[in-house]
């Protein structure tokens, strides 16, 4: 689904991803740790395309295209979703209203009709009740006054509105109780398919053990310096990134 | 739960040009350029006027000649030659209709274009159309169930033929022929407009509205309206305009005049949509306007309203809080884009006793664009608790485009309570960002962002006329990030 063959890209003439390569196959569950500053958000953020990053070489194919032609939207409306480490605000907008003109434009692009107000309406209350958002915050404006654990519960309700191919999540744990990391793992176990696929970005194993990954991958200084299973995470946990440091 | 941007946004969104840019082929029956005792003696004349009319229209015109154009609004422009311009355009057909059949249905086609077929408002939404097109009204509808109830809405010269005691009343009383350069021409040469009048007790079942637009090529406009909301009456009243493409550069000098006595409520909502003049700044209208409402005790007047048009746009609806416990109210948002200039806000004059106003304005600014709020605020000696709060908010799209915001504030009372807020903000690129990576393209990211800002001020308009100011915001900022 998703190949990343030697990435690098900066921003503002310093060289950030240094060499990243990855592979994601439709139906897997990939983790990815690092220490703080590693490069997660930028390749989180240049798999989305944002603007500010530039990619100097290597090439990102998604689904047999190539991704770094394609404009922000175009990505999205293919299937990639990015789960922001930091939701923003959009003052007088309502969620509903956002996911509505999101979908539709989703729909648009696959070339099928604008869902009814009346489906739209269901599949809001179907997918609200699967992580627990409460039908207030749904018609609150995006993300404003919400909790820091209200953002990242509603950017998981937006990717169950939206269903994508390849969910990016960036530290959508942080933040959580345990409740609502419960409820989070839960969306994303209950979305998974054998079509689509999920990059979980993380810090704590905690997650870990309620979306259990396929591969876990250490980034450090720019590049994939380690890959492993599950008990990967668990090492990390125990002993730290110097351990990854010194072996390298 | 209205959708902001809907399937229709879209195509609207796909439809890059001014989309009412368009002439009708009516013949005018237009009065040579220029502007002297004849061509006033003459519009008179030809709207069979009483001789007190005739004698206040020269009296304006007389101070009119005195007077100089007004400098100190933010804004540049290429002054009006008033020589030039022909200050009487009437459609031929000036017959009264009995029914819509009769209407020439060329006619019926630019309101067709203009998407506001009369039939169809008429039964779908029950607003009671006045539509002016140039300078005579050709129609008025509703006009019988309006009567049942007493409440007279009809054009301008109807009004003065048919209720000459009432408009001789009231005319001038709110905004005086001296008031300023443009009023006092409005005052000598106005053409038609609308009247309306709400006896006491009553509330206006419908909304009332008039839809404006400038046709014939060359002639300037000049409205007047009066609305008279009698003792613990209720009216809202539309405005909306659309005007056709035009290479030179129109001029529009309106008066509105609303009077609210004791206990009364006036509603006023404008959406402004004339043509701004090209991306290069070529064209477009000149909006001078003179919006001022009166509050009696206890009466209450709101304005609000959407600007998006017109390339260069100065205009202050106020209002006067003469009696105790009067309210005062102006929701604002003003577009520029491209080379447009604005400069606009509201003027709060607290003269009773407990009056109280408030005001919210919203610009946005885009292109080389430069938007203005300037507000006035004014306490007077004797208004006891009188309170204010105003909020200016402006929003900038991309770097070279300004806004101003110039507030004033006169206070003589020491008990005045008066509360301002103001804040100028950058369109996040993290919000388009983010609405992008949703799938939203960024046209209409722009659309939701914006219509999502101006919130406050389009939950204040009726629901029609918000869905098509919601429009108009998005075609007015398109191409303006990127
Ligand atoms: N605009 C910028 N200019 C210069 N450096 C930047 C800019 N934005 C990010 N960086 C740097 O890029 C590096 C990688 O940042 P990134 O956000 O990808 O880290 P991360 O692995 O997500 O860290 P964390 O775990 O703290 O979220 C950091 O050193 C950061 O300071
Ligand atoms: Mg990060």
């Amino acid at each position: 689904m998703l190949k990343i063959t030697d990435l690098h890209a900066s921003i503002n003439g310093t060289e950030i991803l240094k060499g990243l390569s990855l592979e994601i196959k439709a139906g897997e569950i990939h983790a990815i740790m690092g220490p703080n500053g590693a490069g997660k958000s930028t390749l989180a953020s240049v798999l989305a395309g944002k603007e500010d990053y530039e990619v100097t070489s290597g090439t990102i194919t998604f689904e047999d295209q190539d991704l770094l032609e394609m404009s922000i939207e175009e990505r999205a409306r293919e299937g990639v979703f990015l789960a922001f480490q930091y939701p923003v605000e959009i003052p007088g907008v309502s969620n509903v209203n956002f996911l509505k003109t999101a979908i539709n434009e989703i729909r648009e692009h696959k070339g099928i009709p604008a869902l009814s107000a009346k489906d739209f309406l269901r599949l809001v209350k179907e997918k609200s009740a699967l992580v627990d958002l409460d039908a207030s915050l749904a018609s609150r404006a995006v993300n404003e006054g919400f909790s820091g654990g209200e953002k990242k519960r509603n950017e998981i309700f937006q990717m169950a509105m939206l269903e994508p191919k390849l969910a990016v999540l960036d530290e959508t744990d942080s933040g959580l109780d345990i409740d609502a990391l419960r409820i989070v793992a839960r969306g994303v176990n209950t979305l998974k398919s054998a079509n689509n696929a999920t990059l979980v970005i993380t810090h704590y194993q905690r997650l870990l053990d309620h979306i259990i990954p396929d591969f876990v991958h250490v980034l450090y200084d720019g590049k994939i310096v380690k890959t492993g299973g599950k008990e990967l995470a668990l090492a990390l946990e125990e002993k730290g990134y110097d351990w990854i440091k010194s072996a390298e | 739960m209205a959708g902001y941007t809907e399937n229709e946004l879209a195509k609207d969104l796909a439809d890059k040009e001014y989309q009412y840019g368009f002439i009708s082929e009516i013949d005018s029956d237009v009065v040579p350029a220029g502007l002297n005792e004849q061509v006033i003696h003459l519009i008179s004349a030809k709207k069979n006027e009483p001789a007190w009319l005739l004698d206040y229209r020269l009296k304006a015109f007389e101070v009119w000649k005195t007077m100089t154009e007004p400098e100190w609004a933010h804004v540049a422009y290429q002054k009006p030659d008033f020589q030039a311009i022909s200050y009487y355009a009437a459609p031929k057909q000036t017959k009264k209709f009995e029914s819509w059949d009769e209407v020439d249905p060329e006619m019926k086609e630019t309101m067709a274009k203009l998407g506001i077929s009369l039939e169809e408002q008429q039964r779908l939404t029950g607003v009671a159309v006045d539509f002016v097109m140039d300078s005579v009204s050709v129609g008025t509808s509703f006009k019988a169930k309006l009567a049942e109830l007493g409440i007279i809405f009809c054009s301008f010269s109807e009004a003065v033929q048919e209720h000459p005691a009432l408009v001789k009343q009231y005319l001038g009383t709110v905004v005086p022929t001296t008031d300023n350069f443009y009023a006092a021409l409005n005052s000598a040469v106005f053409s038609d407009g609308s009247f309306c009048y709400i006896p006491k007790g009553v509330r206006c079942p419908m909304e009332l509205s008039t839809y404006f637009r400038i046709n014939a090529g060359g002639t300037g406009q000049f409205e007047r309206t009066l609305v008279i909301a009698d003792e613990s009456s209720y009216v809202s009243y539309l405005e909306g305009c659309t005007a056709p493409q035009r290479d030179e550069n129109q001029l529009h000098a309106a008066v509105v005049e609303l009077i609210a006595l004791n206990k009364a409520e006036i509603k006023y909502s404008t959406v402004q949509n004339w043509y701004p003049g090209d991306k290069e700044g070529k064209g477009g209208i000149f909006n001078f306007v003179t919006k001022r409402g009166l509050c009696e005790a206890h009466a209450k007047i709101s304005w609000t309203q959407v600007e998006t048009g017109s390339a260069v746009t100065w205009k202050y609806p106020s209002c006067i809080l003469k009696g105790d416990y009067s309210v005062g109210e102006f929701f604002s948002v003003a577009v520029t884009n491209n080379y447009q200039q604005a400069d606009t806000g509201t003027k709060m004059i607290h003269l009773g006793k407990h009056t109280k106003s408030t005001i919210i304005s919203k610009g946005i600014s885009a292109g080389h664009s430069q938007n203005s709020y300037r507000g006035l605020v004014q306490i007077h000696k004797q208004a006891d608790h009188a309170r204010n709060f105003s909020q200016c908010d402006s929003l900038l799209m991309g770097s070279i485009c300004g806004a101003h915001t110039f507030p004033y504030i006169e206070c003589k009372n020491a008990s005045a309570q008066i509360e301002h807020e103001a804040t100028t903000s950058k369109i996040g690129e993290d919000q388009l960002f983010y609405c992008q990576q949703r799938g939203i393209s960024e046209e209409k990211a722009i659309s939701l962002i914006v219509n999502g800002y101006c919130k406050e001020v389009l939950n204040q308009l009726p629901m029609e006329f918000a869905v098509e100011a919601q429009k108009l915001l998005s075609i007015s900022l398109e191409g303006s990030v990127g």
